[in-house]
């Protein structure tokens, strides 16, 4: 059963590398069996290749006066715009002139940008709240799940769009109120109830008896066992963030100057958007990219939960 | 003819590491009306026979080899419509923990009637009948059908799931570690119940447990398992004062009792092993003080040392007391 | 003989709502109630009972898990109810321990072996890395997982039960606790297993000059591994004198019936059925008078009329709290 080896103590680091690594790969390993978790990351892969050659592109082959994503503008196309595709530009031109592959791949970065620190940020504060909650009960409890059931009931859009008359709203800000609002909201209920699951558990009052502060149960214990369900939850997140960011810039509400959102606002308010099927790569370029994008996290998610939770594994 | 008889079972679980050897040559045979025992440690695989008795296997579960004659049919040959008639009527199981395979959204009765009409076309009010001399056999109040599971005790759930193992009025009933989530005297009172009723309807019974004491007091005759061999097998009296394979005599010389002299106790060293990769020869030569060369090449032999006692070793101990 | 723990008149009672909108909770569990007992420097002390009879909350009690609603708790003659935090706590960590029942629970399964023993140093101040490994080495040979290298960077699931358990023995005597509660250490393991970490225990005792708490359900664990024992039911010790007095010579209605419930593994002795009726109760609310009293077969009109007795001295360190223990001896 066990296989001796002949192990020498060495420096601990070293050890723990190798065990992360071995763990790593074993992740990898289920990950992949999946199947849905590795065509999702293989798309979100091919989004990444289009965020790296957008400057590529602009440097060598794209002259920035036409191509440029913002204030670019093809003369030789005047009187035409919105074009349709040509070899000179593959999914066309916009209704004021600009190239709408480049705004395409320019706006990825942003787009990756906003939904995973978004995320980022709800994740760790419902980890945090979560594992808090757990633990303490009683009165912290109850407030923090009241108040998650208060976000949860609140009009998201329709604070969004208070703000915005209040403060320039524009992507990392964005980001920030996107993502403490979600982290208040419903994950933490979520990751409570998980971590309620790891604080019944007699290691946990084994940390107790050992001596440990609330404190250090919470680090070294709680929350390394409720992060692989954060970690998921993460990629639902992005999901939800960068739809939510479309949404709106779709409405006109925020203050960004370029994103996939803002495409079909263009196209929207330049009054293309009625005849579907004729400016279609107006609409169906950057809808495409928010539906793929969100697929992919959501495939990634999915992908994990195979990780995380043993019995939806295939063996 | 003996109502079971079990010849040469072999049994793996394939898994994405290898194959498990659970269950590998076993033979025994159970006449009607006996009382049998089975005792080993996890994974020795007296949980994987009973479930093939019944076959209830998963479905990575491989059958090798051997045959298991019930009233002379082979029932691990016939199909599934066929055993289904046998499953409950001819043979049942107590299942482990059986206090949680009851429904918390049915009453008690119902379940019972459940199991009943599936095998008898009788009516609703003659199932509750039944299961009114049924509660009265394991010694359960009538009143107690129309509850729910969450409305007894642990006791009580035991015995609501022994009533419905006999429900079919079964030839055979296999009981897995029935009472190891109970308290000693409620495990007293219902081990002495189910023996009474175990001669009262003249039923054969298999006992696997873990807990050679409680095995001692209810079988006849016990079956000692180890990493999936039946390595001995005689009549009680003869496996607590004359056991002859080394796996035996360990665990007789394991288990503290309050009775006698107090004695050191001796465990055995190292761990049951890995079944993925049993080891060559005797299973049980890594941890056996007598082993020799020969126990680690070949797997011993299972055969009669003395009449009716059964061993599986090359230096099986005879005459000791 | 010094004595290392006493406890005096424990009472831990948990409230039980019963009305949803009413504010005043009138129910209450008498988990243990008014338990007293000591325990001496190097004795292993067994508290036997079945489940519900309070020895597990008992356990959680002493290592200060919970507090209890009333009584004392005296390590090395200091009341200990009243340490709440800071460095009296801490010192209290350091020598109060406890093992757990389950092997496969009681460690963090994202914790190597290592982790999981060296936790307690870490967190009473031993702060060099090279001193932990070492010490860790050093108590996981003594508890058997030699060599200890082979041991220290694995994870609990590459284990199996028995050597679970060895590590959770390791985590609790690493910093040398003078006290250890032991709550059912072994009934989750094989049989085979059982008897080498028994063993295990019996050696750290002298090896590091521990006194335990042994708590278990199996008497004939308790026989062999207690120098003492106190019998409990519904939160009342019933009985309590050295190990094998109590077993050879029970007093109460409810240890010779527990007693005599036991399965004999030898098939040549005819075991009587225990002398008992009914079921036990939960101890909700329980009435004044004798615990026992609904199950007991011996009970006489002044077990009705009387509060519950309390424990009496039957000579030779054996106690009872029966009022009818001196008219009966040696029969069950």
């Amino acid at each position: 059963m066990l296989i001796s080896e002949k192990v020498k103590i060495e420096p601990l680091w070293k050890i723990r590398l190798r065990l992360a690594i071995r763990s790593l790969r074993r992740n990898w390993a289920l990950f992949w069996e999946s199947r849905i978790g590795p065509l999702g990351l293989g798309i979100i892969l091919f989004f990444v290749l289009l965020m790296i050659a957008h400057p590529i592109l602009m440097a060598t082959v794209w002259d920035p006066r036409v191509y440029d994503p913002i204030v670019g503008f093809d003369r030789a196309l005047v009187g035409r715009h919105p074009a349709p595709p040509s070899w000179a530009h593959p999914l066309g031109t916009d209704p004021i002139g600009r190239d709408v592959l480049s705004q395409l791949m320019w706006s990825t970065r942003s787009e990756f940008a906003l939904g995973v620190t978004s995320a980022l940020i709800t994740v760790v504060i419902g980890t945090l709240i979560g594992a808090i909650c757990a633990y303490f009960g009683g009165v912290i409890d109850t407030i923090f799940m009241r108040l998650a059931d208060l976000v949860m009931l609140f009009p998201f859009i329709a604070l969004l769009m208070v703000l915005r008359s209040v403060i320039h709203l524009d992507l990392w800000r964005l980001a920030l109120v996107m993502g403490i609002l979600s982290g208040f909201g419903g994950i933490t209920i979520t990751l409570k109830a998980q971590a309620l699951t790891v604080k019944v558990k007699p290691y946990i009052e084994a940390a107790k008896v050992a001596g440990g502060s609330a404190f250090h149960i919470i680090r070294h214990h709680i929350i390394p066992n409720i992060m692989p369900l954060s970690f998921l939850y993460m990629m639902f997140n992005v999901t939800g963030a960068v739809f939510t960011e479309a949404v709106l810039s779709y409405f006109g509400l925020l203050d960004i100057r370029m994103s996939w959102g803002i495409m079909i606002h263009t196209a929207e308010s330049a009054g293309y958007l009625g005849a579907f099927g004729q400016y279609w790569w107006l609409w169906a370029p950057p809808g495409a990219a928010i539906t793929l994008l969100c697929f992919a996290f959501y495939l990634v998610g999915r992908g994990l939960d195979t990780v995380v939770n043993p019995r939806l594994r295939k063996r | 003819m003996p109502l079971l008889d079990v010849k040469n079972l072999t049994m793996h679980y394939t898994t994405k590491m290898g194959d498990v050897h659970a269950v590998d040559d076993v033979s025994f045979a159970i006449e009607p009306g006996e009382a049998i025992g089975l005792v080993g440690e996890s994974g020795c695989g007296k949980t994987s026979i009973a479930l093939t008795l019944l076959r209830l296997l998963p479905d990575n579960a491989k059958f090798l080899g051997g045959s298991v004659l019930f009233e002379g049919v082979d029932i691990v040959r016939i199909p599934e419509e066929e055993m289904r008639k046998i499953r409950w009527r001819g043979i049942s199981m107590i299942f482990q923990a059986a206090m949680n395979s009851l429904n918390p959204v049915y009453r008690v009765g119902d379940q019972i009637i459940e199991a009943i009409q599936t095998h008898f076309p009788i009516d609703y009010q003659a199932a509750r009948r039944r299961v009114a001399e049924l509660f009265d056999l394991v010694g359960l109040a009538p009143e107690l059908m129309d509850r729910y599971p969450h409305e007894y005790s642990g006791g009580m759930k035991q015995r609501a799931v022994i009533a419905m193992a006999l429900a079919c009025a079964p030839k055979l009933v296999i009981a897995d570690e029935p009472t190891t989530a109970l308290d000693v005297i409620v495990q007293d009172r219902i081990l002495r119940r189910i023996d009474e009723v175990r001669k009262e309807l003249n039923m054969a019974m298999l006992y696997i447990s873990h807990d050679i004491a409680v095995i001692a007091e209810v079988s006849q005759r016990i079956g000692v398992m180890y990493a999936g061999n039946l390595v001995e097998f005689a009549d009680t009296v003869t496996i607590f004062k004359n056991p002859a394979h080394p796996y035996t005599i360990a665990l007789m010389s394991a288990f503290p009792s309050i009775k006698g002299e107090k004695r050191k106790l001796q465990g055995l060293p190292g761990e049951p092993p890995d079944l993925l990769r049993p080891p060559s020869g005797c299973r049980f030569h890594p941890r056996c003080p007598y082993a020799t060369a020969v126990c680690t090449e070949s797997p011993p032999e299972y055969r009669e040392i003395q009449p009716q006692h059964y061993v599986a070793c090359w230096h099986p101990h005879l005459g000791r007391s | 003989m010094a004595e290392i723990l006493k406890l005096v008149e424990v009472r831990k009672l948990y409230p039980v709502k019963r009305r949803v909108f009413s504010l005043r909770v009138r129910d209450f569990v008498h988990a243990v109630d008014g338990v007293s007992f000591s325990v001496d420097k190097g004795e292993i002390f067994g508290l036997v009972g079945e489940s519900g009879c309070g020895k597990t909350t008992t356990g959680k009690l002493i290592v200060k898990l919970v507090d209890p609603t009333s009584g004392q708790i005296f390590l090395n003659g200091q009341n200990v109810v009243l340490i709440r935090r800071g460095k009296p706590l801490q010192d209290f960590r350091r020598a109060v321990q406890m093992i757990f029942q389950d092997p496969y629970e009681s460690l963090n399964p994202r914790f190597t072996i290592f982790d999981t023993v060296a936790e307690p140093l870490m967190i009473h101040g031993v702060r060099s890395l090279s001193e932990r490994e070492a010490l860790v080495a050093e108590i996981l040979a003594q508890v058997g997982l030699t060599p200890p290298e082979t041991f220290m960077f694995r994870y609990p699931h590459e284990l199996s039960g028995g050597q679970r358990q060895r590590v959770a023995i390791a985590r609790a005597m690493v910093i040398r606790p003078k006290f250890v509660v032991a709550d059912e250490p072994t009934s989750m393991l094989d049989v085979s297993i059982r008897a080498g970490i028994m063993d295990l225990l019996l050696n750290l005792r002298a090896e590091l000059g521990i006194s335990y708490l042994y708590i278990t359900h199996d008497l004939a664990v308790a026989r062999y591994m207690c120098d003492r024992l106190a019998v409990m039911y519904l939160g009342k010790i019933v009985e309590l004198g050295p190990t094998e007095e109590v077993i050879q010579n029970p007093l109460h209605p409810y240890t010779q019936a527990l007693l005599a419930a036991v399965p004999v593994p030898d098939p040549t002795y005819k075991r009587e059925p225990p002398n008992i009726k009914g079921d036990v109760a939960a101890p909700i609310n329980p009435p004044p008078e004798c615990r026992f009293l609904p199950r007991c077969p011996k009970a006489q009109e002044i077990c009705a009329h009387s509060p519950h007795p309390p424990l009496e001295d039957a000579g030779g360190g054996h106690f009872v709290a029966c009022y009818l223990a001196g008219t009966w001896k040696n029969t069950a």
